[in-house]
């Protein structure tokens, strides 16, 4: 191309402080076609873009190739600069010379400065070969998509129905609320979230542009930012929802009542036909087929007569048991992810023995609960005792890189204060020991919880962690250190609380693959900046919301699921997206 | 089946009755553990500082000579040895510095050795290349009703790459009591020290996790304790006079070698047993079991 | 009475020196005290062994020296199994035996030791011992 402008940034000292910036203007002065060569301290700054303008006008360029660091920060700003003085947007190149030419060889400036060189010559070839291609421009599908019905999940929902556009809330259980709703109560102000949760619930429910797809699941997706189509399985709930009034006789009626129940972290049972909790929303039940005897004797070939008790007890004939999963496509603008998280199982921890005692925190959660197996009555699982000593053992699985994982579970300092104040206002004269490592209370309001807990509720906190839990009789026997005054302890509990390290929730690697979004190396899905992108995920048009991103807390889950509905809605300002064209013809 | 065999000092002097309990009970299972023509000491206890290479020698020299002699295997009956001579056989296949050092000095520089040879303990042959299913087979006597307590100790288990089970949770010595008749009995110090070395120079130390040891056996409900370490023998067994002395209410228990159990099990007499190097005789109660 | 920290301290020789006999990263200790907590003779021991990192952090070798912690540990491993930063705590406890060692100063005295306790003692006990606590 003729009529070229080379121009060089030294991005502070980053460029030229590891590439010879004379050399690379002298050399790259003589490429033919190159008419003005220019470097600045900043290109990306008002001065450095101005410096493009001036030399574009009074040379009359045709091409410009800027050299600065990666294009994926300011190409868009030197696209602008380039076509607001009239140049096709194809005429410009960026070769970066910061991440591949100068920092990986801050070494070997001479190195460096021949690899900056070849780097620019590259880029004034393409010039050559690039043509001016029409972008594509397509219509925006102005609906969303919510994966995940858990607090994170309805709040991006409402948010984006509320902007006036339609949603669908997908989620794989078949009812919303996600883990918030299996708490008992919320810190630091011990919320209830039966309370505070179940109005947003329903408000999903009733929300005109919101369509609900409880025990739904992703099946698979295509198409890209605006333009996704996305492929819901719908799973048989064996029960006509549209018939079904809610009015659980079906349960009443259902023989096999002794099923471990997983909203209740299976320390109480449910039946085969059930609703994870009384105030599901949708408040509709489904047949568990790995625990309804009947589902279980016709996959074994068993062809006496079967069960048909919620059948026969169902006023509105809504029972169906030939209902096969079926399968929809929906044509969706924009994704949020909001999976959220499990809790790695606490069987996996070797080091403490498997004991009907021993629990993690969201099995205390169910047990404080007024919803749980105990009706919120604080009674062991053993033996139903109620205990008057509790250890709760922070940081188990978390923190610890040789063994689990390295990370901070982020919420556990402030649930296990929260529990052990729930423990002390449910069993008056009982006694709660939190082993600890450090105590991380950073919201608002936290710390002054923690200090509530220590002084009102008078729960000892040990400095220390527990290195054998054994049972002795009706005891266990929880040996520990306090390295604050040095002594090896022993505390015979009553029951032992271990606040296990939360992990993306089961099926995250799977989706992350559906959806074509990356994961890190602990599972999460991956944000596009862990500074300033972490509402956006690597993929144009899918945000994340959320545990599903990385540990935090119930208000700033509710803050990125806010942020996350605002990219949404920014995307569906505009009626079109432009495609970015780029092809290439090569010849081999 | 023949599998070279490295004995150990104390194997051949004060834990004799390892040995002999061993090799019959092996024997009748159709192994030959085949003892080495010539070995030196293992060096007992692993050195662990990364910046020397002179303890290292002692058991790299034993390994040296099997590799010569053609062995691609070795067992150790003694957990101390198969500590020490493991732990020495994976530095020679990883650290190929040191590797260069210390063989050049066993071997005058004539010799080369990367690890060739695997270091076995006998529990894990009874495991993985008997079978503890052709044991039960073999078993003639059933130690029916006796509650016997696995005592794993340390070296067995610890570091990672040198455990023979999962170091928090293991099982094998319960598996090879089931396949005895036995009944195993659980208790929660079954991998906790009993104080070892310790035991030349400051035996109150000994005396406290022995006797947190062989309490927690007896509170579970064990009448009979097995080891697989001559050290751990000498601080659980022996040492129960001392343990009298400070705390003149406790009970103890016999403490036994697994193979002693092996021996008795598959009928082969109390010969080999050699009870007399035992501190508790455990004859009286294995009698009342109705075991012998 | 203040204990001086400072880089004569924190990077001190015998800092050095331990980090290069034992192979470890001293610092990445965070104090959890998982190793004390399972430790069969910490009880014994004046000193516990996270507060003998501690004291290796801060480069406080006298203090250490005073104490008689790291010739009670038996290198029974259970700490190293299980900190939860990978640091293997034996090989630090060995070093700092070694740096007294080295300098030809035995922890143990065989004439010490009666003649009727030598010989009811397995070998393996004697030499393990020696090896241990010996130069």
């Amino acid at each position: 191309m003729e009529k070229v402008g080379v121009f060089l940034c030294h991005c502070d000292l980053n460029i030229s402080g590891d590439v010879d910036v004379k050399k690379v203007l002298d050399a790259i002065s003589q490429y033919p076609g190159v008419v003005y060569v220019e470097d600045c301290k900043d290109l990306c700054l008002p001065a450095g873009l101005d410096l493009i303008k001036k030399a574009i006008e009074e040379k009359g360029l045709k091409g410009v190739v800027l050299n600065s660091c990666s294009p994926g920060l300011h190409e868009g700003l030197y696209r602008q600069t380039v076509v607001s003085m009239g140049l096709s947007p194809y005429a410009y190149e960026i070769a970066n010379l910061r991440e591949v030419c100068g920092w990986p060889l801050v070494c070997d400036k001479e190195e460096a400065t021949a690899r900056a060189i070849q780097a620019i010559k590259a880029s004034l070839n393409k010039l050559d070969w690039g043509e001016a291609v029409a972008p594509v421009s397509v219509p925006i599908t102005k609906r969303a998509l919510v994966i995940g019905g858990g607090i994170a999940g309805i709040q991006a929902a409402l948010d984006i129905a509320d902007g006036g556009y339609e949603v669908i809330l997908v989620e794989k259980t078949s009812s919303i609320g996600g883990r918030m709703i299996q708490l008992s109560e919320t810190f630091p102000t011990l919320d209830c979230p039966q309370c505070i949760e179940t109005p947003r619930m329903v408000d999903v429910s009733q929300h005109p542009n919101i369509k609900l797809m409880a025990y739904c699941e992703v099946e698979s997706l295509s198409g890209s930012a605006g333009n996704f189509t996305v492929k819901i399985r719908q799973k048989a709930t064996y029960v006509d929802w549209s018939k079904c009034t809610g009015c659980g006789d079906c349960m009443e009626k259902c023989p096999y009542r002794r099923i471990p129940a997983e909203f209740d972290c299976y320390l109480g049972n449910r039946r085969a036909i059930y609703r994870p909790f009384p105030q599901a929303v949708p408040n509709r039940p489904i047949i568990d087929t790995k625990g309804c005897v009947r589902f279980l004797r016709a996959g074994a070939g068993d062809t006496r007569e079967r069960c048909r008790a919620c059948a026969i007890a169902c006023q509105s004939d809504a029972i169906d048991f030939e209902m096969q999963d079926t399968f929809v496509e929906e044509k969706v603008g924009a994704i949020v992810v909001a999976t959220g998280y499990d809790v790695f199982p606490k069987e996996k921890i070797t080091e403490y023995p498997k004991d009907p005692d021993i629990i993690d925190g969201l099995q205390m959660e169910r047990l404080l609960s007024s919803t749980g197996p105990t009706a919120g009555q604080m009674k062991r699982p053993s033996d139903g005792k109620v205990p008057q000593e509790v250890v709760f053992i922070q940081c188990v699985g978390s923190r610890d890189p040789a063994h689990y994982f390295p990370y901070c579970s982020r919420v556990c300092c402030m649930y296990t204060a929260k529990q052990a104040m729930l423990y002390k206002h449910a069993v008056h004269d009982g006694q709660a020991y939190v082993f600890y490592m450090d105590i991380r209370a950073d919201g608002k309001g936290y710390e002054e919880f923690i200090q509530r807990a220590m002084e009102e509720d008078k729960v000892l906190y040990i400095r220390g962690r527990v290195s054998k839990i054994f049972r002795k009789g009706d005891k266990l026997m929880v040996w520990g250190i306090d390295t604050l005054s040095g002594n090896n302890v022993e505390i015979p509990a009553d029951l032992v609380v271990l606040a296990v390290a939360l992990v993306p929730s089961a099926g995250t690697k799977e989706l992350a693959e559906k959806l074509g979004v990356a994961v890190d190396e602990n599972g999460f899905m991956a944000e596009a900046n862990a500074k300033l992108g972490t509402m956006e995920s690597s993929t144009s048009g899918i945000y994340l919301a959320g545990m599903v991103q990385g540990l935090r807390d119930i208000p700033d889950s509710v803050q990125q699921a806010g942020g996350a509905a605002s990219k949404v809605l920014d995307l569906f300002a505009k009626d079109e997206i432009l495609l970015e064209p780029a092809l290439v013809a090569a010849t081999v | 089946m023949r599998i070279p065999y490295y004995p150990g000092c104390t194997l051949k002097t004060k834990a004799k009755n390892f040995e002999d309990s061993a090799v019959a009970s092996l024997d009748s299972l159709g192994v030959q553990l085949a003892e080495m023509p010539v070995w030196n000491c293992c060096g007992t206890v692993y050195c662990l500082a990364v910046d020397e290479t002179a303890h290292q020698l002692a058991p790299v020299r034993n390994l040296l000579r099997l590799k010569e002699q053609g062995e691609s295997q070795v067992v150790s009956l003694c957990t101390m040895c198969y500590n020490s001579l493991k732990r020495a056989n994976l530095l020679m296949k990883t650290d190929v510095e040191k590797r260069g050092k210390i063989v050049n000095f066993v071997s005058e520089g004539e010799g080369s050795y990367g690890g060739e040879v695997e270091v076995l303990h006998l529990l894990e042959v009874l495991r993985d290349e008997i079978g503890f299913e052709r044991v039960r087979r073999e078993v003639t006597k059933p130690l029916k009703g006796l509650k016997v307590a696995p005592y794993y100790g340390c070296l067995l288990l610890r570091p990672a790459e040198v455990a023979i089970d999962d170091p928090l949770r293991p099982t094998i010595l319960e598996d090879l009591l089931v396949s005895l008749g036995a009944e195993a009995v659980d208790f929660p110090h079954k991998t906790e020290c009993c104080g070892s070395f310790q035991t030349v120079n400051n035996v109150e130390l000994v005396v406290e996790c022995a006797r947190r040891i062989l309490d927690a056996a007896a509170e579970a409900g064990a009448e009979v304790m097995i080891t697989s370490c001559p050290l751990c023998a000498f601080n659980l067994d022996h040492r129960q006079r001392e343990i009298r002395k400070v705390y003149s209410d406790f009970r103890g228990m016999p403490v036994l070698y697994f193979t002693q159990l092996m021996a008795i099990a598959l009928e082969l007499g109390e010969g080999v047993c050699r009870f007399d190097l035992n501190h508790a005789d455990p004859r009286p109660l294995l009698a009342s079991k109705g075991v012998m | 009475m203040r204990v001086a920290v400072s880089t004569k301290t924190v990077r001190s020789q015998f800092v050095k020196r331990i980090g290069e006999i034992s192979g470890q990263n001293i610092l990445a200790c965070y104090q959890c005290g998982l190793c004390s907590a399972g430790c069969p003779a910490s009880g014994a021991m004046d000193v516990p062994p996270n507060q003998v990192m501690r004291l290796v952090q801060l480069g406080l070798e006298g203090e250490i020296a005073h104490s008689g912690t790291i010739w009670l540990c038996a290198s029974c491993l259970k700490c190293s199994i299980r900190c939860p930063r990978g640091i293997d705590l034996a090989r630090v406890m060995e070093a700092l035996r070694l740096m007294i060692l080295r300098k030809n100063i035995p922890h143990v005295d065989l004439s010490e030791i009666d003649r009727e306790a030598l010989l009811e003692l397995p070998q393996v006990a004697l030499v393990a011992n020696f090896r241990k606590l010996t130069p």
